[in-house]
């Protein structure tokens, strides 16, 4: 079970959060405007890398809060999290 | 026989029952210690070939003899060589499967959850030194073992430490540890896994032992759920088999496990014996045996050189090492049990014990569990720990250590290195000298199969409990398999309960033998929690039966259950489903409810509706860009209704909002998607518009709801709210009303969900059942009926109001649900707005949401019915899916059947006759307008 770091709460169990998939995918600002490709490239298509991926997590049986966490997709080790809206940190 | 030495206590007797016999036993004993000084060697049999088999270890590698607990709860497939002996012990030998007990467990089960600095798995000599050191740092220290007693290897060991006998140290290091207030130390704990983040889970046989009287109230075991900042893993070895004609046969034991009988539990597994090894330990339980009254016949060993220092202790024993020399084959007597050895030498010995010892197998289980990898170790003649990759540290047996000495002194150190990588300053312990040890001084051979003919390799068993032999590992590299894993499915070889402990290296160097590849290339299959088998007993703890999940009430509960309410689980909350009178049948409980809604007044509590209050300057924008429909126009005190939607366009919920001044607001969710709703608002807030000024909260339980419904509605909430204008001008459709309601101070909103005259009054939990026995009492002279969900659903289909969930499932769209009417055109975007332009959403032969009456006016049609061409053959399949049912009542409104369908198309084939297939019989069904009743909806005023 990981252990994931909530900026708000600290360090706490994967059981308590809720998955959020891939962070920094932001709503489009002007929908009307994103040809189809587009668009189905926002709802539809996520990277799935081997190694760092930046996705979301929600506290919800703490704080509620969302926050970001960059986590190894094959050691799993958790490098960083922040709060939405910061820029990615760069990890090793 | 008995001997006077060991960890028994022979001063008192434990009476046990093996297949109905009485036993003796002591304190310390397992059963399997019982059987053996009992002298009973054949008690088991092969699974597939019936070949009879007897205990071939002492330890948690026993492959062949698993009882079935009979006492206490009752427990399938325990070993007899970890079964702790007790007073009244009763069971049955197994040859292959348990069985679940028939009867309810109905033993407390526990949980904990805990946090360590340093987690030390394993009370051996390195463990022990290890957690001493941990602990001497300051940091928190948990050690577990899977022991009674803590000391491994060292419980069976005649070596000294510290100039203590082995027993005496161990009590020595017990009371240490003890003394430290950080250290916590718990035997009988197994870890059965090593998860990410140094997160471990251990089960605890806290009254295993004492079965028949603990009381019930006392948790038998506990589950330990461990984050540990530091793991040291001590977890010793596992003692390894060889593979040579008849291998298998009662009487035939590891080296080191029939050492620990003789020394540990002060019982001899046989009376004349042959020692045949492959590394210098298996010559020191020769010794040992010999030493223990065993008289030892011949002692062979695979290697040309053995360690001086064990041979000169041979021989003193006047015992010589045969090198050079294996087991080629052993006779059994009439009952089966082992008679004779048959050397490679030509020599027939007899004996009725063969001790094994191909040599050790770190006990990589966890590690593996862990991520880490295992390398083969020529030097070591075994598959050691690689580089960790968690904050783990390895010592002991685990990484090949053998020698006492260094044993102890890298415990120490991997305990102060643990200490110091937590965050403390750990001091150097000296760590104590060790006696009366025998060196391991020549290198262990890595020895696995003896060269025998092929008519034989049926009789050389690889895995014991599987019964699986290396005439099968021979067919499975016949048929063309390399990769261990394939083979290991193809011949179950290590799929038994022990999960390959016992046979899994062994089948890889056996492998290696034949094909003539190297250890080191096959390489192991992947170890997988758990270590070992535990009971979903422990795992459910005590969330069992009614705390499984909760349960959610409303404050008019009671009220409900006294008048006979049968109840639906709506998500977690009990909702009264109808309210039968003595002798009614469902339908006819429904029909008589829909008959007071449609023509009286009925009452329903809707407590359970979401209920979310919006508070902020934005909140108007907020709704504008999640609903479908424009609300920053809304006025204050009227409600609207609206449709929520994903960015993909389908329909996620639908509910009306209130808004009960400038800057507040009350959102109603459905049932069940009250907390996702919440979720679902928070998402948007927090990750895409923070600037927004909005705050949102559940008032779900703070707020109770009566839903007051039918055409004389109106005449009962006026007797109870005489200071509220009612009438149709003064309180008009979708409004929302403050007054005093029975004199509680009540919101009151005026929407329907049945298509009636309908009211909701919402008033503060605490005064919700005063409020429900008012309203009855009002609506006496109307003969005001309460109803349950099951009215509600009726008397809303009966409308064509579509249920989120049940009439949709997350490929519907709102113009699918025919109701493009709330579907904003003016708004320049709001979620899932720009999905409607997609062509696969636009087209307009999607499935689409119909009215369903059976042709003969009385068939119900099953929900979930597969709605085909009229007269399709079904036999003919596949048979062309035109959509399906997704809700079906009787409507006595209706005077028919009548069902709501999701139709490729529907909005354009009403009148159009199709069959309704549901478990093979086919209803011929007219498609329908979604809203046959009160079309116009000139009913809402009453």
């Amino acid at each position: 079970m990981l252990s994931i770091p909530c900026p708000w709460c600290g360090p706490r169990d994967e059981t308590e959060f809720s998955y959020g998939g891939q962070a920094h995918v932001a709503y489009p600002g002007e929908p009307s405007t994103v040809d189809d490709s587009g668009w189905a490239a926002y709802l539809f298509f996520r990277e799935n890398p081997r190694g760092w991926f930046a996705e979301r997590w929600m506290h919800r049986a703490g704080c509620q809060r969302w926050c970001n966490v960059v986590r190894h997709t094959v050691t799993y080790e958790i490098a960083a999290s922040y709060q939405p809206g910061a820029p990615r940190p760069d990890v090793a | 026989m008995r001997l006077d030495h060991g960890f028994v206590d022979r001063t008192r007797t434990l009476r046990i029952e093996v297949d109905g016999a009485e036993l003796a036993a002591h304190p310390g004993d397992t059963l399997g210690s019982a059987l053996v000084a009992a002298g009973r060697q054949v008690l088991s049999q092969g699974i597939y070939t019936g070949r009879p088999r007897g205990l071939v270890s002492a330890g948690s590698e026993e492959s062949n003899v698993f009882v079935q607990v009979l006492s206490g709860p009752g427990e399938p497939m325990v070993r007899a060589t970890e079964l702790e002996a007790y007073d009244g012990l009763r069971v049955r030998t197994l040859a292959g499967k348990g069985r679940l007990p028939d009867e309810p467990d109905e033993g407390r089960y526990d949980k904990t959850y805990t946090h360590t600095d340093v987690l030390v798995v394993g009370a051996g000599p390195a463990g022990l030194m290890a957690a001493w050191a941990a602990g001497t740092s300051g940091a928190r220290v948990l050690l577990l073992d899977d022991q009674p007693s803590l000391g491994g290897r060292l419980l069976a060991s005649r070596s000294t430490v510290d100039g203590l006998a082995a027993a005496e140290w161990i009590e020595s290091m017990r009371g240490r540890l003890a003394a430290m207030p950080e250290v916590r130390v718990r035997s009988r704990t197994t870890v059965v896994g090593y998860h990410d983040h140094n997160y471990l889970v251990a089960v605890e046989r806290r009254g295993g032992h004492l079965e028949e009287t603990a009381p019930l109230t006392f948790a038998r075991r506990r589950l330990w759920n461990i984050r540990a900042g530091q793991v040291v893993l001590a977890t010793g070895a596992h003692e390894r088999w060889i593979a040579f004609p008849d291998n298998d046969r009662p009487g035939i034991m590891l080296a080191a496990s029939s050492a620990t009988y003789a020394w540990r539990y002060g019982c001899l597994p046989g009376r004349r014996a042959v020692v045949f090894g492959a590394h210098d330990g298996a010559l020191a339980a020769a010794l040992d045996l010999a030493d223990a009254g065993v008289e030892v016949a011949a002692v062979l060993d695979v290697r040309d050189a053995v360690g001086p220092q064990v041979a000169a202790a041979l021989a003193a024993c006047g015992l010589e090492v045969q090198t050079g020399t294996a087991v080629r084959g052993t006779l059994a007597d009439g009952s089966g049990g082992l008679s004779a050895v048959v050397t490679t030498a030509g020599q027939v010995i007899e004996a009725d014990l063969l001790a094994v010892s191909g040599g050790w197998n770190p006990a990589v289980e966890l590690f593996s569990q862990s991520g880490g990898r295992t390398v083969w170790s020529q030097d070591l003649a075994g598959f050691v720990p690689d580089r960790p990759v968690q904050p783990t540290h390895c010592v002991g047996a685990l990484t090949g250590g053998v020698d006492l000495a260094d044993v102890v002194a890298t415990g120490a150190r991997t305990g102060a290195d643990a200490g110091r990588a937590a965050g403390f300053k750990a001091v150097e312990l000296v760590p104590p000298g060790v006696g009366n040890v025998l060196r391991a001084e020549a290198p262990p051979a890595a020895y696995f199969l003896v060269d025998s003919p092929a008519k034989d390799s049926a009789r050389v068993f690889v895995d014991l409990q599987r019964d699986a032999t290396l005439h099968d590992v021979r067919r499975a590299v016949g048929a063309g398999l390399s990769s261990i894993e394939h083979i290991k499915r193809y011949t179950t070889i290590g799929t038994a309960a022990d999960q390959g402990r016992a046979s899994g290296v062994l089948t890889v160097g056996v492998l290696a033998a034949i094909s003539g590849r190297s250890v080191a290339e096959i390489g192991t299959t992947t170890y997988r929690p758990p270590y070992t088998p535990i009971s979903f007993a422990v795992l459910a703890g005590r969330d069992r039966g009614r705390l499984a999940d909760p349960e959610r009430v409303t404050a008019i509960h009671d009220w409900h259950v006294e008048r006979g309410a049968v109840f639906e689980d709506v998500g977690q909350w009990k909702r009264p489903w109808f309210f039968p009178q003595p002798g009614e049948t469902m339908d006819e409980a429904v029909r008589r409810e829909c008959i007071a809604a449609r023509t009286g007044v009925a009452m329903m509590d809707a407590s359970t509706l979401g209920t979310i209050e919006l508070q902020g300057e934005d909140v108007g924008v907020l709704l504008d860009r999640l609903y479908t429909n424009l609300f920053s126009t809304l006025r204050v005190g009227h409600v609207r209704y609206g449709v929520m939607c994903g960015p993909d366009g389908m329909v996620l919920d639908d509910g009306t909002t209130a808004r009960l001044a400038e800057d507040r607001w009350l959102m109603s969710t459905t049932t069940g998607n009250a907390a996702k709703i919440l979720e679902w608002l928070e998402e948007w807030l927090q990750t895409e518009w923070p600037s927004l000024d909005v705050r949102i909260t559940s008032v779900t339980d703070q707020w109770s709801t009566v839903a007051l419904v039918g055409p004389r509605s109106r005449e009962v909430l006026a007797g109870l709210a005489p200071e509220l204008d009612c009438t149709v001008d003064g309180f008009p459709f979708m409004t929302i009303r403050h007054a005093g309601v029975a004199g509680i101070p009540a919101r009151i909103m005026r929407v329907s969900f049945s298509g009636e005259l309908a009211y909701e009054i919402n008033v503060a939990s605490w005064y919700a059942m005063a409020l429900w026995q008012a309203v009855c009492e009002a609506g006496q002279p109307f003969e005001i009926t309460p109803y349950g969900t099951e009215t509600m659903h009726v008397l809303r289909a009966e409308k064509g109001f579509p249920i989120v969930g049940q009439d949709t499932d997350g490929t519907v769209t709102p113009q699918d649900l025919g109701m493009s009417w709330i579907v904003s055109k003016k708004k320049p975007d709001f979620v899932g707005k720009r999905s409607f332009a997609r062509a696969d959403t636009a087209r307009s032969d999607r499935r689409q949401l119909v009215g369903v009456v059976p042709v003969d006016g009385r068939s119900r049609v099953a929900e979930g019915a597969q709605l085909v061409a009229h007269s399709s053959v079904l036999t003919q399949t596949p048979v062309p899916m035109h959509g399906h049912v997704t809700s079906s009542y009787d409507s006595v409104a209706l005077g028919t059947p009548f069902a709501l369908a999701l139709l490729d198309s529907g909005s354009s084939r009403h009148g159009e006759v199709l069959d309704a297939v549901d478990d093979g019989l086919a209803v011929a069904v007219r498609i329908v307008s979604p809203v046959p009743y009160d079309p116009e909806g000139e009913r809402r005023d009453g």
